[in-house]
């Protein structure tokens, strides 16, 4: 038995996303840089404005899955930012956050990294947490704003945003979990060493033994162990570096377009590492029915994979409309060129 | 960089806590020790919900040390629905949208960081709501 479910039965209580306004287009960044390599992996992503970081943005997402849980802040026992954009080198994210929507006090708070996946390994903590009685309510969050090497592959696609997400028992959830399961290896597609700016990756070695290895044998190892088959899913949502990865790993898997056409967001937004597939799956869960089931599957370079399923309960109808829906944040955008790009990211040398 | 004034004021610039009169029930943002109605010492710590209105706004193109940073950016006064008015930043905005009177929310957002080795202070800014639910 691979296959992680905690004893007591929980599920998603409240859920929240963000997403920053300003939109860059790949077309003007291919504009700068005289055209890219392969075509352009996506239509635009979202760029933070200059007083935007992943605790601001964490703090949003989480204010929004506080007024759909319809808790006291107070009752949450662990609050978790996975992220590989933490503004502080030694400080946590996660205090700030705390303390910003009254969390703060009586409660676990720390931030995990695991490149693109720390914000389900946090979701899978924060499940262990509550199934184990050991708290009523715990907060995981995946959020990033990604940077990029001007110039290269990575910077057409480096967006940011992400989502928040509280688990609590399973009479009190939106969504209950099945159960979930993990795969993680060694493999060095992507890093950044301290006091590097940028990360380096290595070109075709991201997809085949890292991305698609992982994400396939994740998404896989969750169908056999709870004996489901791709048709027993309502919707599905992958890891989204690109467009093309995820809609790849889903046909390998047997899932329709369909299924993952509605938490398939990074055409819009770019990829938001840490909240990718988190994000995915608030867009699914703003337009899901009772009984829908929903995979999640994460990916991290590094590299592993989490995947998990849940079923839609009829406390989401009148939990969706407590806050912004996630489309909301994707269709609110204001287009800058790359200079104003250039400036909202820290890339003009000052001084 | 003053850490231990800027935290004493984090409860003010995370979640809005201002007071309330226990006697008469006016309601003070920055908190106020008495109330200014009643002359009453008797307050008690109150979370403002972070609604208002936009009661005037300018947009600055130069700015205090330490919040060059964001220029040129929309510093406005919100009357909250629950009585204060507040001088804020307003955020996410261009100015020439900007209406008086129009509804705006409490956000979270970087005020200013000291330097690129100092501290990083958030705290409130408003925007307009935010219809999206
Ligand atoms: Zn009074």
């Amino acid at each position: 038995m691979k296959l992680m479910k905690p004893k007591r039965d929980v599920g998603i209580i409240g859920y929240g996303a963000y997403v920053p306004r300003f939109r860059i287009r790949a077309e003007e960044i291919a504009r700068v840089w005289g055209g890219a390599e392969d075509g352009l992996p996506i239509e635009e992503k979202a760029v933070p404005g200059l007083d935007e970081d992943t605790v601001t943005m964490s703090i949003e997402a989480a204010r929004n899955a506080l007024a759909r849980a319809g808790i006291d802040p107070q009752q949450l026992r662990a609050l978790w930012v996975g992220s590989e954009s933490h503004p502080y080198a030694v400080k946590p994210s996660s205090t700030i956050v705390a303390d910003a929507i009254g969390a703060a006090g009586s409660i676990l708070a720390g931030d995990w990294e695991f490149a693109c996946k720390a914000g389900t390994e946090a979701l899978q903590a924060a499940i262990g947490l509550v199934g184990s009685e050991m708290a009523e309510y715990a907060m995981a969050i995946g959020m990033d704003t990604a940077q990029g090497r001007p110039h290269d592959a990575l910077e057409y696609t480096a967006g940011a945003g992400g989502a928040a997400y509280i688990v609590g028992p399973a009479e009190n959830a939106l969504a209950i979990l099945e159960g979930s399961y993990s795969y993680v290896t060694d493999t060095p597609d992507f890093f950044r060493r301290e006091h590097q700016h940028y990360p380096q990756h290595g070109n075709r070695f991201t997809g085949e033994p890292a991305y698609f290895d992982h994400t396939l044998r994740g998404a896989q190892g969750l169908l056999d162990e709870l004996g489901y088959k791709p048709s027993d899913f309502a919707y599905a949502i992958f890891h989204q570096p690109n467009v093309k990865f995820p809609q790849t790993a889903a046909k390998k898997l047997g899932f329709k377009p369909e299924q993952i056409a509605p938490g398939l967001l990074t055409n819009k937004i770019g990829n938001t590492y840490s909240g990718a597939a988190m994000i995915g799956a608030t867009a699914v869960l703003d337009i899901a029915k009772p009984g829908d089931r929903i995979l999640m599957c994460s990916f991290g370079s590094g590299a592993g994979s989490d995947a998990f399923s849940f079923v839609v309960t009829e406390k989401i109808r009148e939990r969706v409309a407590k806050a912004a829906k996630t489309m909301w944040y994707v269709s609110r955008r204001e287009v800058i060129d790359y200079a104003l790009y250039a400036r909202y990211r820290g890339k003009l040398v000052m001084n | 960089m003053d850490l231990a004034r800027n935290w004493r004021l984090k409860d003010q610039r995370f979640r809005l806590e201002g007071t309330v009169c226990a006697e008469c029930g006016a309601k003070f943002f920055p908190p106020r020790q008495v109330c200014t109605e009643c002359k009453s010492t008797n307050l008690t710590p109150h979370e403002f919900d972070g609604h208002g209105e936009l009661y005037s706004f300018t947009t600055l193109r130069s700015a205090p040390m330490g919040y060059e940073d964001q220029l040129p950016y929309v510093v406005g006064m919100v009357k909250l629905d629950e009585g204060p008015i507040v001088e804020a930043q307003i955020t996410d905005v261009n100015p020439d949208a900007l209406k008086i009177g129009q509804r705006v929310e409490m956000v979270t957002r970087k005020l200013r960081a000291y330097g690129d080795d100092g501290v990083i202070v958030y705290g409130y800014k408003f925007r307009p709501v935010a219809n999206g639910a």
